[in-house]
């Protein structure tokens, strides 16, 4: 268990001090969002419709960017290899990346999605459920991120097949994620929807690592 | 005592028997088809509802029940090729792919054509088209991550890795129409919401395009090991030992 913690640390560490990738993250998820209104025009009873959705969508494809760096940089500088041989089981490697992934990349994300709401007029009681939402559902995102990137660390234009390969993985998470929202804002409550996206997220955070590791194996062979 | 499946783990064993098979298949489709097409043409009414738009369905219904059949067999390889490192799993889980990609493709597109005239429309975002949408989705992601890797034996197993993964998503395709109430109706129950009239039309041509696509199966399975063959022998006479090309081919496509 040490070593977990000590590997989760040290990716934290190295995202805090090579800094680029929350801050491409983040800076991706605001001009995606700034651009749906440009799109769609300037309404406001139909951005405070779809706001729910857009910040959804646009937080996905924000964790999505960095989700590729996952294994890659280790792979590269040949860090990879040592964790495989070392004590720690390649599950447990897998869920500590995940989780630093989550914890750089999900956090930020989720707690930035209520400021940009206030871009697209989001209903102000909304705003604890779509806090939870995210929080609840970007775990989900960084689990079967780390499936996808393992799946494709070794390949040339790895973040393209990536995408293709985790997107469909991440509708139910999607759909689930804003049917919470919707129907959190109105009056039948969270209920159902946030209990489903909850089980999600309990899944693949028990199911990814593993199949993670399954691909990893192949890869270091 | 060898299992069925053990023995066919020798792929000449496999080419032997899928080479006796194939043309009882083809011919057993072949006359399937015909009949179920002048069934279902021909010799069935036309719906006191629907007209004759009513027959895009003895071709959608059978498509639909592929696509999920063919995700079903590729999953089945994937998990005999990473548990029982079952020789002949991922040639059977790299030719089902393309074909599960067709008629999962055919599904979509001859829904929306009876979509047009029932409907009104050719898409609408409810739970099934989306969900089968998904599963195409999916093919396509499992034809993609093959492609994409040069090591054919590292393609293989990362493939049936994310085949595997991708079946937690088979049983939301399966019952969503059942799940969320939507446009699309709940999936066919051949006892009670088919009249007699058009229940055996259905069911000779979901017989045929279930013969069918074995047909195209076994015949890509023995395209495939043909084509590893080759390669293996194509390396062989790189390697200038051609006199041992044969048996080592075999090793190799093994």
């Amino acid at each position: 268990m040490k070593s977990f913690w000590a590997l989760i640390l040290r990716d934290l560490r190295l995202a805090v001090r090579e800094g680029g990738a929350i801050g491409t993250a983040l800076g991706f998820f605001l001009v995606v969002v700034s651009l749906m209104p440009l799109g769609l025009g300037p309404d406001l009873n139909l951005l405070a419709r779809i706001a729910a959705g857009v910040l959804w969508i646009a937080l996905l494809l924000a964790a999505l960017l960095s989700l590729n760096r996952i294994f890659e940089a280790d792979y590269e500088d040949g860090t990879l290899d040592v964790l495989a041989t070392g004590p720690l089981p390649l599950e447990l490697v897998s869920a500590a990346k995940a989780l630093a992934h989550w914890i750089t990349t999900g956090i930020p994300l989720a707690v930035l999605a209520p400021i940009l709401g206030i871009l697209l007029n989001l209903d102000l009681n909304a705003y604890p459920i779509l806090v939870a939402t995210t929080l609840l559902g970007t775990p989900a995102v960084s689990f079967l991120g780390a499936v996808g990137a393992a799946l494709t660390m070794k390949t040339r234009r790895g973040g393209l097949l990536l995408a293709l390969i985790v997107l469909p993985l991440y509708v139910p998470t999607l759909i689930f994620g804003i049917s919470a929202v919707s129907a959190g804002a109105g009056p039948g409550g969270l209920g159902a929807s946030f209990l489903i996206l909850a089980a999600i997220s309990l899944v693949t955070v028990v199911l990814g690592p593993v199949a993670a590791a399954a691909a990893l194996r192949v890869q270091l062979q | 005592m060898q299992t069925l499946t053990q023995r066919l783990a020798n792929p000449t064993r496999f080419m032997e028997l899928s080479a006796r098979l194939l043309p009882w298949i083809s011919w057993a489709t072949v006359i399937l088809l015909v009949y179920g097409l002048y069934l279902a043409f021909l010799a069935s009414p036309a719906d006191y509802q629907q007209g004759e738009t009513v027959r895009i369905m003895y071709i959608h219904v059978p498509c639909a029940w592929l696509s999920m059949m063919i995700y079903g067999l590729i999953a089945l390889s994937s998990f005999g090729l990473l548990v029982f490192r079952h020789p002949l799993a991922d040639v059977s889980a790299k030719a089902a792919a393309p074909l599960g990609a067709a008629f999962t493709f055919l599904a979509l597109l001859t829904g929306s054509l009876w979509g047009k005239p029932m409907w009104g429309t050719y898409w609408v975002w409810d739970a099934r088209l989306t969900s089968v949408l998904l599963l195409f989705f999916l093919y396509l992601g499992l034809i993609a991550l093959r492609s994409a890797l040069e090591d054919e034996g590292a393609a293989a197993k990362l493939t049936a890795v994310l085949a595997l993964v991708g079946v937690s998503l088979l049983p939301i395709i399966k019952f969503s129409v059942d799940w969320w109430n939507t446009l699309h109706q709940p999936s066919t129950d051949f006892t009670s919401t088919v009249d007699p009239s058009m229940r055996l039309p259905l069911l000779i041509m979901a017989l045929a395009f279930t013969l069918m696509f074995f047909a195209m199966h076994l015949k890509a399975m023995r395209n495939e090991i043909l084509r590893r063959r080759v390669k293996a022998l194509r390396a062989q006479a790189v390697a200038g030992r051609d006199r041992f090309g044969a048996s080592a081919a075999q090793g190799a496509a093994e």
